[in-house]
């Protein structure tokens, strides 16, 4: 389902960011993606989201091509691919139920259809009682509840997730990760970048795509096969 | 809806630039409107002036009667023509005596009537233009009994040039005030999409398309570039009465001048914000 081939991004003419990176996550899989600050997770992550483009290689996630893909395409797979950061970014000014409409409203969804679709999202987190609160209001562990909800909106095939539980203590970590669980028990790929290395030990029946400086260094699937 | 609010909030955050972008347009359009007026006010005296286009041939002395007959009926039946007035002799004499009265004295003096006979030939409108005017004048000389033809030729080109220049002008300036406008109203948009960066990522994260996230800042653009268009309006109608107070009587544009004149004004401020905003959006999205 994400499929990258070779994959090298070279940002402004630097040293690449990564270099000949290649896997394939399937559809319904939860895979860790780690290496230390630096390594180039993020701008994998960016180029499933084609955010950027290769500067070589082949990027596919679903039906699209970065080599074919168009700029107006682009909203479509967006839709497919749900994002969720490590900052959060939800729109302050916006109410918790408002934040996950939001992503529904700007793909021209129905009205009708947007209210019981974000009460349904906001149960999904955990947050059904809090739909009326400003982000500020909200702990960090349940703004990240928000924005995944707001990742959730448009049924993606994958969750990627940029260090999502990074700026969250212990306890509220956990209850986001175990959330991402629940989501991918349902059916939704997640690919999560993350340098935690407790986190992937205490989670070792899942799959780890290691990069070091750019490269895929090591890869579960591969060493067990 | 949402396009709407967001376009007024555009306004609210960024209140002097969007002020000198809606004077800017304002002021190009005014600028276009004035020689307008100019243009529009020489176009209604043409008018007035082609009505009165006239095409005079003299003739030789001795020409017969049999002779005027029939060159006058064949001269009625050019396309360009309306009428043909034969003004005999005698006739031209007393016209001379009745209009030129200060020469009375040497008219009623002479002993030979110097005065030629003529034919005035009057055009057909759409005919009374100066090519026009020029072919009739060829086919009368042509004949061999017409002493000279005549007509207010070059007064005729010079009014036609002086509505060239003023359509000219108004092009140019009016042309360069908008560049300029377009320049501010680009600024404007370029500062609303920055200070909404965040909100726009976001939604480019999220899927919305690009013509969902540009709607409020073309709206933005339309609000402005029509404020801009009323104020030119303002302007000229105020200029139109300063005329008319104190110098002379003109014209008031024709309303599809008018119409016009804001439809333009409008799609300046849609233009200027539609390649703000599309530099911006590739700016913040990097395919």
């Amino acid at each position: 389902m994400i499929q990258l081939r070779s994959v090298t991004k070279t940002f402004d003419r630097s040293h690449p960011a990564i270099e000949g990176v290649s896997f394939h996550i399937r559809k319904g899989e939860f895979a860790f993606l780690t290496g230390p600050s630096g390594a180039g997770k993020t701008t994998v992550l960016s180029l499933i989201h084609m955010q950027h483009m290769p500067t070589s290689g082949e990027v596919r996630v679903s039906r699209f091509s970065s080599k074919r893909i168009r700029r107006r395409e682009l909203p479509q797979l967006r839709r497919r691919v749900g994002y969720v950061f490590q900052d959060f970014r939800l729109l302050e000014s916006l109410t918790v139920s408002e934040n996950v409409a939001f992503a529904l409203e700007v793909t021209g969804a129905p009205r009708s259809k947007i209210g019981p679709k974000v009460q349904r999202l906001l149960g999904q987190v955990g947050l059904a009682a809090r739909a009326r609160s400003l982000p500020r209001e909200l702990s960090g562990g349940e703004q990240q509840r928000v924005a995944i909800a707001r990742a959730l909106a448009n049924d993606p095939l994958v969750l990627l997730a940029d260090e999502p539980m990074g700026n969250l203590d212990g306890r509220a970590a956990a209850g986001v990760f175990s959330l991402f669980r629940d989501i991918n028990a349902l059916g939704t790929s997640i690919l999560m970048a993350t340098h935690d290395a407790e986190l992937i030990r205490r989670h070792s029946d899942l799959r780890v795509i290691e990069l070091e400086d750019g490269r895929m260094v090591f890869d579960s699937v591969e060493a067990s096969a | 809806m949402r396009s709407l609010r967001e376009a007024v909030a555009g306004f609210r955050r960024a209140p002097l630039l969007s002020g000198l972008s809606m004077t800017a347009i304002g002021l190009s359009v005014f600028i276009i409107g004035l020689f307008a007026l100019t243009a529009h006010n020489i176009d209604v005296a043409l008018t007035g002036v082609e009505e009165r286009v006239e095409v005079v041939a003299y003739l030789k002395d001795g020409t017969s009667s049999g002779q005027i007959e029939i060159s006058r009926s064949e001269i009625e039946s050019f396309p360009e023509v309306r009428e043909v007035r034969f003004v005999s002799k005698p006739e031209a004499l007393y016209n001379a005596q009745r209009e030129l009265t200060e020469f009375s004295d040497v008219f009623s003096d002479l002993e030979v009537n110097p005065l030629p006979a003529s034919f005035e030939v009057r055009l057909n409108p759409g005919f009374r233009t100066p090519s026009h005017a020029d072919a009739v004048a060829d086919r009368l000389s042509a004949y061999e009994f017409v002493e000279e033809v005549r007509y207010g030729r070059e007064w005729v080109d010079r009014v036609y040039a002086l509505r060239r220049i003023a359509a000219g002008s108004a092009l140019m300036l009016g042309g360069s005030f908008a560049a300029g406008a377009m320049l501010l109203i680009g600024i404007a948009v370029r500062m609303a999409v920055l200070a909404r960066a965040r909100e726009i990522s976001i939604m480019q994260t999220v899927g919305a398309t690009d013509g969902y996230i540009r709607r409020p800042f073309l709206l933005e653009g339309l609000m402005t570039g029509l404020a801009g268009g009323g104020l030119a309006l303002l302007l000229t109608r105020g200029a139109h009465a300063a005329v008319e107070r104190t110098l002379f009587s003109v014209a008031w544009l024709p309303l599809e001048w008018v119409v016009g004149g804001m439809i333009f004004a409008g799609l300046l401020g849609v233009a200027a914000a539609a390649r703000a905003v599309r530099r911006e959006l590739r700016r913040l999205d990097v395919v």
